[in-house]
């Protein structure tokens, strides 16, 4: 396939007509993308120096400049990169946990696992409010088991400055998806391999760190750089779960942007692109880290209804 | 002396035995006491919202409500008074911006992943298409709002389907690519051999074989706008309402029953879906398509 191309492209005729019948198709996406993400970030990048928008237009990098010193923004990153973390590397360890118990289960597993990916987020922290909070039902069971005496008592778990809401709101979401495509991926590996190595005399632990892990390790690494993604970007959880300080870097952005005070606005959208660099360097990295071996497309989503192609 | 060293052992053998079997069967029942704990833990939100939705007053220590009521949801779906028409008009406008977003996504995502399935694609073009379904969207809807009001496109169900598009189109146009790449050309060769033209083609031939990854993709595309909060929020300037914007008004409000209907009502539409693609297919969408032919031939 590959060669023919090349050989009608080296061929009489104009190759960029023949491109152009190739990848033409492509074309409607990454203009519509093109269009609405990069020029919306362009936009932003130009907002964020003072070259576009409310106020005088001059070039600065006062916006940037300011945001280096600022306290606040620097401890709204390291917390969010500190939640982003947190419930990365726990809802993987967990869920590869999950997994490798639930393996000889069957299918139901698996379909159990899915009634987790449609619950919208507002729902699932809607839920939380109602069991977590200060009068919710896991305070109400306390007070029944005589553990509490009121409900000033019980822990604050919502809306508080450790962030425990939504770290367990994060847990209760991301164990299950990280579970979901492990096992996913168990199934598609099969269990020969690992047969194999027990009889060759492998132990249990050594068959799990020399031969299940590594097979797994590209599709664990994709899901946690989806993981990852999510969460450090995420608005709605840490709003609402959140307390008002101190406050994530998309929750501290947004009450930025609509402050009165314009200054704020310019410092909002430069935030916002710093946010989007580093999501998007954090992404590349990791996807660096296994693109060299060919595996990029081995996510989650996507391998789940991609062949495994490794069956007999 | 001998022998009944030998029955001695014999018996210890039996005795290992049977209680390997024994501790095979506790660890099989822990495991799945263990397996139902952990469902039953992750189902406690739910479970709570499921109390919420059928009462009325439930005030703190009790860890039941007193009284049972249906009046949230004959106050929801109720469509002609107040908060029921706000919700029935909350639930269309959810399911139009949704079904728009999602056929726009298929008619572009498709074209797109046959290009990206069957050709050679640099690596970056793949990791561009990928950052708007991961990274954070803030500085895009920041640089992006100025425009839509100067357009008037703010506030209006048009400008919100197309930012909706941003996370949905790429990621439509990464699984058609993933679809295409283990398509088999050689069908559609095979039907132009055979008289067909390219119309034809299309509708008999392609579109039929790739129809349960279009049907998988479509689904997540309706879901991924079905729970989009944040760019509705950015963009519908409080004039657009869908179900998660309802929801939201509504957690402010602090009226737990109508907050528990609507949390459970928007979770619906998901679960159908899943079902549907999921009875549609013969298979559990997690389950990789080697393994479902195989049941599908048993």
């Amino acid at each position: 396939m590959n060669t023919m191309n090349s050989l009608n492209g080296q061929g009489s005729g104009p190759v960029g007509l023949k491109r152009f019948q190739q990848y033409g198709p492509l074309l409607p996406a990454l203009g519509l993308v093109g269009l609405l993400y990069g020029g919306g970030l362009l936009l932003a990048l130009a907002q964020s120096v003072g070259l576009y928008g409310l106020g005088e237009r001059e070039f600065t990098l006062q916006g940037y400049g300011d945001l280096l010193w600022d306290a606040e923004v620097q401890g709204s990153l390291l917390l969010s990169l500190r939640i982003a973390l947190l419930a990365t590397g726990l809802a993987l360890v967990l869920g590869l946990g999950l997994a490798l118990l639930l393996r000889g289960l069957g299918g139901w597993a698996i379909w159990l696992g899915q009634l987790t990916l449609p619950i919208p987020h507002l729902v699932g922290v809607t839920g939380m409010l109602l069991l977590l909070g200060p009068s919710g039902w896991l305070a109400r069971l306390a007070f029944q088991l005589g553990w509490i005496a009121s409900d000033q008592d019980f822990p604050l778990w919502v809306n508080d400055r450790g962030y425990v809401g939504v770290l367990l709101y994060w847990l209760w979401k991301e164990i299950p998806f990280a579970a979901l495509v492990a096992l996913t991926l168990l199934r598609g590996m099969g269990s020969e391999l690992e047969q194999q190595a027990r009889l060759l005399g492998a132990s249990a632990t050594q068959t799990f760190w020399h031969v299940t892990l590594p097979l797994l390790r590209p599709g664990l690494l994709a899901t946690g750089i989806l993981i990852f993604g999510f969460v450090f970007s995420a608005f709605e959880v840490p709003l609402l779960l959140g307390p008002t300080y101190p406050r994530t870097l998309p929750v501290l952005i947004y009450q930025r942007f609509i402050h009165i005070n314009l200054e704020q606005r310019q410092q909002a959208v430069a935030l916002g692109v710093i946010l989007l660099v580093i999501s998007a360097a954090v992404v590349s990295w990791m996807a660096g880290l296994f693109a060299a071996r060919g595996s990029l497309w081995q996510l989650p989503v996507v391998s789940a209804e991609r062949s495994p192609g490794r069956r007999p | 002396m001998a022998t009944a060293g030998r029955i001695s052992g014999t018996e210890s053998w039996e005795k290992a035995v049977k209680g390997r079997h024994i501790h095979r069967w506790i660890g099989g029942s822990l495991l799945r006491l263990g397996v139902a704990g952990v469902a039953l833990l992750w189902a406690l939100p739910f479970g709570v919202l499921a109390l919420w939705a059928f009462t009325r007053a439930w005030y703190f220590p009790d860890a039941l409500p007193q009284a049972w009521s249906l009046a949230g949801w004959q106050q929801l779906l109720f469509p002609f008074a107040g908060r029921g028409s706000q919700f029935w008009a909350a639930f269309g406008q959810s399911l139009q911006i949704a079904l728009f977003t999602t056929l726009l996504a298929l008619g572009v995502g498709i074209p797109a992943g046959r290009v990206l399935g069957t050709h050679p694609v640099p690596a970056w073009l793949r990791l561009l298409l990928l950052l708007p379904v991961i990274t954070s969207p803030l500085a895009v809807l920041m640089g992006i709002q100025g425009v839509l009001i100067r357009l008037r496109l703010d506030g209006t169900l048009l400008g919100v389907v197309l930012v909706h598009l941003i996370p949905t189109l790429p990621y439509m146009a990464l699984v058609m690519g993933s679809v295409f790449a283990r398509f088999d050309r050689g069908y559609e060769v095979q039907a132009r051999c055979l008289g067909a033209d390219p119309w034809q083609v299309w509708w008999q031939v392609t579109l039929p074989l790739i129809a349960p990854g279009a049907a998988i993709g479509a689904v997540f595309a309706f879901l991924i706008s079905w729970n989009e909060f944040l760019l509705t929020f950015f963009v519908g300037g409080g004039r657009v309402l869908t179900l998660p914007m309802l929801l939201y008004s509504l957690l402010q409000g602090g009226n737990n029953t109508l907050v528990a209907v609507v949390a459970l009502l928007s979770v619906v539409p998901g679960w159908l879906a899943l079902l549907g693609a999921s009875l549609c297919l013969g298979q559990a969408i997690g389950l990789p398509p080697a393994e479902a032919q195989e049941e599908e031939s048993c």
